[in-house]
């Protein structure tokens, strides 16, 4: 597996989720640029079959990244994506596969820092639980 | 409507563990409004089973379908190719759509991916409540339209048991006595009269102690004629 770069979704609402995101290239911090993001209008949007057919497709670890849950542009979109990320989860957990691998995180547009932490938290993660099923994919 | 709960994911995937082609079919009926078995719950499920299959290095094909209703013939019909193509059909369906691929392909094995559970309604989102039983003799119209039979843990017919307490049942504390709930409407329809009306041991022949139980509506039947010339069409 030597060489093996992690393979990490992110879904980020267009809001808050994606402007940190935006914020933190801007302000010039460091983050792993593998990490395949995906907008979304909103967490609320993201159903849990997203997340699935993204491990099932082969991403080793997938985060969720919204607005802050009592500063939601749509109001409660992030509670929703959060509601989503739980039940995969509690899926993830019934089929013996690690749950830590799918997480969600809220951030604020202007917290520049905060998404970096999150790309490598879950980069070390992918690298740490390696990719679901082993080395052959 | 029928309210049913996906069955836990490690149990379904070790009853169709020892078959290579799987066919998951949902309905969109009652079991898609509760959330249990409907085109998306289908594909997550199916999605879930590959992540378990990857992880563990099991070769599986899985094929998510979903028909309109799965408890009526013509419906399922339409995935006959894909039933009969599959080692097994995991039905994620209520028991009647389960039981319904069953007899109509007899040699082909068909698991349920849901436990059926209540006639219920949704009080809220994400919550469904029984309401009745099916018991086949309704008396709600002496009842303020609320069914004693379902809502009160013992089925009393003539008002609140002992253990009612603080308009709350005994047996679950979260829950309401319904000969409470029945005071209330019956109070606010002003007919609480019939509160004192007894009602006699209930006939239970028409409810589920007597066997299987079939309903049939005679106009409604198919004379062999009928019956002959709608197979040509066919």
């Amino acid at each position: 597996m030597a060489g093996r770069k992690p393979k990490v979704v992110g879904f980020c609402c267009e809001r808050h989720g994606m402007d940190a995101a935006v914020l933190s290239a801007r302000s010039g911090k460091e983050f792993d640029a593998s990490v395949r993001l995906v907008q979304v209008p909103c967490t609320g949007r993201v159903d849990g079959m997203h997340i699935l057919k993204a491990l099932e497709d082969g991403a080793d670890c997938v985060f969720v990244l919204g607005c802050l849950e009592k500063n939601c542009y749509y109001d409660t979109g992030s509670i929703e994506g959060r509601k989503r990320v739980e039940y995969v989860k509690q899926m993830l957990s019934e089929v013996g596969v690690e749950k830590e691998r799918v997480e969600m995180f809220n951030s604020a547009s202007t917290n520049a820092w905060m998404f970096p932490e999150i790309v490598s938290k879950m980069v070390a993660l992918a690298k740490k639980l390696g990719p679901i099923g082993g080395e052959k994919q | 409507m029928i309210v049913a709960k996906r069955k836990p994911l490690n149990e379904i995937a070790e009853m169709v563990a020892p078959y290579k082609r799987v066919s998951v079919i949902g309905c969109r009926s009652c079991v898609a409004i509760c959330l249990a078995g409907g085109e998306k719950e289908v594909k997550m499920l199916v999605s879930a089973l590959k992540v378990k299959n990857k992880k563990e290095g099991r070769d599986q094909e899985f094929e998510a379908l979903v028909v309109e209703r799965q408890c009526e013939k013509e419906w399922v019909k339409e995935v006959e190719d894909k039933v009969l193509g599959s080692d097994i059909t995991l039905s994620m369906a209520c028991s009647l759509g389960a039981q319904t691929i069953g007899d109509m392909y007899p040699s082909h094995v068909t698991f349920p991916g849901l436990n059926t559970g209540i006639f219920g309604v949704p009080e809220e989102q994400g919550v469904w409540s029984e309401k009745c039983v099916g018991c086949g003799n309704c008396i709600i119209h002496t009842t303020g339209g609320i069914c004693p039979i379902s809502r009160c843990a013992k089925s009393m017919l003539n008002g609140p048991c002992g253990g009612s307490a603080n308009r709350k049942c005994e047996v679950n504390l979260d829950t309401d006595c319904a000969w409470s709930a029945i005071y209330d409407r019956l109070k606010i329809q002003n007919r609480l009269e019939l509160i004192e009306k007894v009602t006699p041991a209930k006939d239970w022949s028409t409810s589920h102690a007597g066997g299987r139980r079939t309903y049939v509506r005679e106009d409604a039947k198919l004379t062999p004629h009928q019956k002959k010339g709608k197979e040509a069409i066919q």
